[in-house]
């Protein structure tokens, strides 16, 4: 689509001389305030605790990078950070791919079947939908103790799976599916998990692969839950361990790593956004249609 | 909205969707059951005993000036997450879409802020607005602006807004950008002839083009806001000065787990409750229009 | 230690529970639970005491874990309990003394814990005002005082040189630090004074100060019926003199908890009213002469100075462990109390000594002679003998009184509420949550 576009608006660039160039300015303008945060905390992860405290800190990259990123990723607070980065990319996997994989299938049954229930059983789930872990935390905390689940991957993976975002996606996009292909799939007398699994599930790619990011940022980015369960700092997340570099008390922030370690939390999630953007979109806009 | 061609059996369907049964059962519906009947309830921190008030809870949430006052903080807050996101993110996107070089730069820049957890954007703002070390404070400072967001509430919304917004002006962007993308090339095309009516038209032609990405995005974009935020106004404010940014769900958390009233937590979840219940029920009926256009 | 990392890493999904099982049995020692709050020098300060001990003795094996700042460690150790996955010693800060008393059943008192297991323990061994917080009516300790400090004046020497003030200068009374302060804001300074910890400084031990109550039935440690006290004539003049103070410029306002620390550490604000554990951030970071002084009273007010009172963080021990958990406990515990832990603490972070002998040790070992000032808060926390309005206090629900406190004060601060207005209103909400807290422990 991005080629035809081009092709037809190319006799229209000229005209659009300065434009263009403007266009091009406002972008990059743009493009620097939404960076800055993040170029800042670069900058501030390359120099030293008193470069900061002395405002204005300088806004070009120091000679502290090693050194500042060397003590985040080794001591960190109880854990090294290199430890809740693997957490914290279980979490995320687990949430991801867990929830990826119970809501092809219930979405399928319920836009594929008629069973008796299915409304009820529809409602449901839907009303899962939106509701964070937040407001129902402690109740959904005793479930997780009474199964024995603190501090491991299972207690943080399943309670932020209960939740019918995905479903919800999957079933919007399974009703855009012609009808004319299950049709065929019933006159050749194929079974239902024939169908879905050679039909369904490639034609849901783009939607799969979309899921995916937005759910395992979903999953990175969990606070409250990972602080509330994990009492074993071997089994913290990345993104508690950076709240948790904040001072309780008489003590002091120390700038530099907490940047360090505020950009190595981003660097995962970055490259999972960045390497999939395009597959991202496609997937949502398509079911969102 | 039904498929006219489905399936026989009614075995292989129920167990298909038994796994997010059992999942929505065991770790939604009975928590969720769990905070209404603790809601009637002045229990002790540690569930040692408890009182049965009844709606003594409820009465005791609604007679709190400042719980009232979170509802209009919440509205606030929520809109303009939601207006400050999407108008920026829909005048990047039509930078980007009128170009044909380099758009895939910018969009590749400017995606990265989605990737930045909620809880770790507060920490990059606090950074930067830091009443001590923050850079962009002392240049304001430099301008003759005392800014304080640890006293003015004014400042300390516009702070935790901002910096709420700033990863959804990335996911905006992207589903802005895609629309517009699909949007006929013969509309753009009628729309960009003329450099200087370029606004004007946009706003007749290509915007309506684009309403139910809008509406789609709004409805995201106020749950993002209601829920999601948590992380920035913890990090950034802890709700105050005053409580000028505490949000309801952020007095779940307060007053349940800084102050260890559970009881009126468990009111404030069921209220909650109630009103995503309400918001869940417009957005289904809302897409479920939708989808036949 | 490192067989265990090594050997939890190669687990798999799931299997942590099953790895919790199975350490216990791999190691003869056995593990207590140690949870706390502390981050960045003192976590390191705390591990290493921890390392010291499992070094020392072969029985028991204290892990220490991390969990948030004081609330969210206070939350953890609640919700681990309904979990009944609590750990053996809890890190409590000072406010939630009163939710940790009344949860009886949950917790298992420190002179239980001590005589159950044979340990020796002796109770008078302990400073008086900083136990006072964490005892009975009876003088039976509930919890272990941890890390304590009281609130100090700090002076950032040099700029009061620069506004041509007499370093040495009379700071004694309030009275005299506002002389000081609009000298400082005359000569240009834009940060005469800041505070830290608003709440405990300027109305909690104000009143302990003042031998003034904060709250009827002696700060509540005479039952929960407790009301709030603190909008008397003092309280509200004080308030309102720092009100008036942040409207000419005089007190510059930076944070609820220690945020003007920063400001003062770099040297932008005179004066800096904080607590005495300021100590080892101030001296690693200020580039500056500076000095320790006693807080201010206000000169006229009968009783002034009475003594100040503590803050921090004291031991709780959890209920429902086993025997030789607790005799673990004891021995942790005591060795924590030991002269040498103990001294070194008070040398490394500026919190109080819990002990007497640890003071005597630091003043034998020449501490207070090379650090001048050190020893002030010892001092200002027992020139008199604690009364029933200096003690300390016992408030449930106290963490988010705090909350209403600061919100209360802030509202002065920027102007927007006067001194009586606004501590009217912070007695009334705070009241409130008073009856709600002795509703649910009834």
């Amino acid at each position: 689509m991005a080629q035809t576009r081009q092709s037809t608006q190319s006799g229209m660039v000229e005209k659009r001389g300065r434009s263009l160039w403007l266009t091009h300015v406002l972008m990059i303008i743009g493009v620097l305030v939404v960076f800055f945060p993040i170029w800042l905390a670069f900058v501030a992860s390359t120099v030293t605790q008193a470069d900061i405290v002395s405002p204005p800190m300088p806004l070009v990259p120091g000679e502290h990078f090693f050194e500042n990123y060397k003590k985040a990723l080794f001591s960190g607070i109880n854990v090294p950070v290199s430890t809740m980065l693997i957490n914290s990319l279980i979490m995320a996997i687990g949430i991801a791919l867990g929830k990826i994989a119970i809501s092809l299938v219930s979405a399928f049954a319920i836009v594929y079947f008629k069973f008796p229930g299915r409304t009820f059983f529809f409602w449901l789930i839907f009303l899962t939908l939106m509701l964070p872990v937040e407001v129902r935390i402690v109740p959904t905390y005793e479930v997780i103790a009474g199964f024995g689940m603190l501090n491991s991957y299972s207690g943080l993976i399943l309670p932020l799976v209960a939740s019918a975002t995905a479903t919800f996606l999957f079933r919007q996009f399974f009703l855009t599916i012609p009808d004319e292909l299950a049709e065929a799939a019933r006159v050749d007398g194929a079974r239902p998990m024939r169908f879905f699994i050679d039909i369904v599930i490639p034609m849901s790619r783009t939607n799969i692969a979309a899921l995916f990011v937005i759910l395992f940022i979903y999953g990175w980015n969990q606070y409250l839950w990972p602080l509330l369960i994990t009492t074993d700092p071997e089994m913290n997340t990345i993104v508690m361990g950076i709240k948790q570099m904040f001072p309780s008390g008489d003590d002091f922030a120390d700038w530099p790593v907490i940047m360090a370690t505020s950009i190595l939390a981003m660097i995962p999630p970055v490259i999972v956004v960045v390497s999939m953007q395009k597959l991202f979109v496609r997937g949502l806009v398509d079911s969102e249609k | 909205m039904e498929k006219r061609v489905t399936f026989k059996g009614w075995k292989l369907p129920l167990l298909l969707i038994f796994p997010q049964l059992l999942i929505s059962v065991v770790f939604f519906f009975y928590p969720a059951g769990q905070a209404i009947w603790q809601s009637l309830f002045i229990p002790d921190p540690f569930g040692l005993s408890s009182q049965f008030v009844g709606l003594g809870n409820f009465e005791f949430l609604l007679s709190d000036q400042y719980y009232r006052a979170s509802f209009l903080t919440t509205a606030i807050f929520s809109i303009l997450v939601t207006v400050v996101s999407m108008v920026v993110a829909l005048f990047l996107a039509v930078m980007a879409d009128r170009l044909i070089k380099g758009a895939g730069v910018y969009r590749t820049l400017l995606i990265w802020p989605y990737a930045v957890a909620p809880a770790v954007a507060g920490v990059l703002w606090l950074f930067m607005f830091n009443t001590r070390v923050g850079v962009v404070s002392w240049y304001v400072g430099l301008l003759g602006y005392d800014w304080n967001h640890v006293l003015n509430g004014g400042e300390a919304m516009g702070l935790v807004v901002v910096a709420s917004s700033w990863g959804r002006i990335s996911y905006n962007f992207l589903f802005f950008f895609a629309a517009l993308q699909a949007v006929p090339k013969s509309v753009i095309e009628a729309a960009a002839i003329d450099g200087a009516r370029f606004w004007r038209r946009f706003f007749t032609i290509v915007l309506p083009l684009l309403s139910p990405t809008v509406f789609f995005l709004l409805v995201v974009n106020i749950v993002y806001a209601f829920f999601e935020t948590f992380g920035v106004i913890h990090t950034i404010t802890s709700g105050g000065p005053q409580q000028s940014t505490t949000i309801l769900v952020y007095k779940v958390f307060s007053d349940g787990f800084v102050g260890q009233d559970l009881g009126s937590s468990a009111a404030q979840s069921v209220v909650l409750l109630v009103l995503v219940g309400a918001l869940t029920i417009v957005q289904f009926k809302f897409i479920e229009k939708r989808v036949h256009y | 230690m490192k067989f265990r990392r090594q050997f939890r890493h190669s687990l798999c999904i799931g299997a942590a529970a099953v790895a919790g099982l199975f350490t216990t049995t791999v190691h003869a020692a056995t593990e207590v639970q140690f949870w706390h709050a502390f981050t960045g020098r003192l976590g390191e300060l705390v591990a290493e005491q921890v390392e010291t001990f499992n070094s020392s003795q072969s029985d028991f094996e204290v892990v220490a874990s991390h969990k948030g700042n004081y609330s969210e460690t206070l939350n953890a150790g609640i919700a681990a309990f309904r979990a009944k996955e609590q750990p053996h010693i809890l890190m409590v800060f000072e406010v939630g003394t009163a939710t940790m008393m009344s949860a009886k059943g949950a917790v298992k008192p420190v002179f239980e814990v001590m005589a159950d297991a044979g340990a020796e323990f002796d109770a008078d061994a302990y400073i008086g005002s900083v136990k006072g917080y964490y005892t009975t009516t009876d003088g039976e300790m509930l919890s272990l005082p941890f890390n304590s400090s009281t609130p100090v004046l700090w002076v950032n020497k040099d700029a009061l040189k620069e506004a041509g003030v007499d370093p040495e200068v009379d700071l004694s009374t309030w009275q005299k630090v506002d002389e000081v302060l609009t000298k400082v804001h005359a000569a240009g300074s834009k940060c005469p004074m800041t505070t830290a910890w608003q709440s405990w400084i300027h109305l909690e031990n104000l009143s302990a100060y003042h031998n003034t109550p904060f709250a009827t039935k002696d700060n509540g440690f005479a039952g929960v019926d407790t009301e709030l006290a603190f909008n008397s004539e003092l309280q509200v003049k004080h308030i309102q003199t720092m009100g008036d103070w942040a409207k000419d410029g005089k007190f510059m306002y930076a944070g609820r908890r220690n945020e003007g620390g920063a400001n003062f550490r770099a040297g932008e604000c005179a004066l800096f009213t904080e607590s005495s554990a300021g100590y080892a951030g101030i001296k690693a970071e200020a580039k500056f002469d500076f000095a320790v002084r006693p807080l201010p009273y206000w000169e006229g007010t009968e009783g002034a100075p009475q003594n100040t009172i503590i803050g921090g963080a004291s031991l709780w021990a959890m209920a429902g462990h086993s025997d030789d958990e607790y005799k673990g406990v004891a021995t942790f515990l005591n060795f924590l109390s030991s002269d040498d832990i103990q001294a070194k603490w008070h040398q490394d972070t500026g919190y109080l000594p819990i002990t007497a002998a640890a003071g005597e040790k630091t003043k034998a070992d020449g501490f207070y002679d090379d650090n001048p000032g050190t020893d002030i808060a010892v001092i200002q926390m027992t020139a008199n003998a604690p009364t029933a309005n200096s003690k300390g206090l016992r408030l449930g629900a106290f963490d988010q009184i705090r909350g209403i406190i600061d919100e209360e004060l802030e509202a002065v601060w920027s102007g927007d509420k006067d001194a009586q207005t606004a501590m009217d209103s912070a007695v009334e909400r705070g009241n409130k949550l008073l009856r709600r807290f002795e509703q649910a422990n009834k």
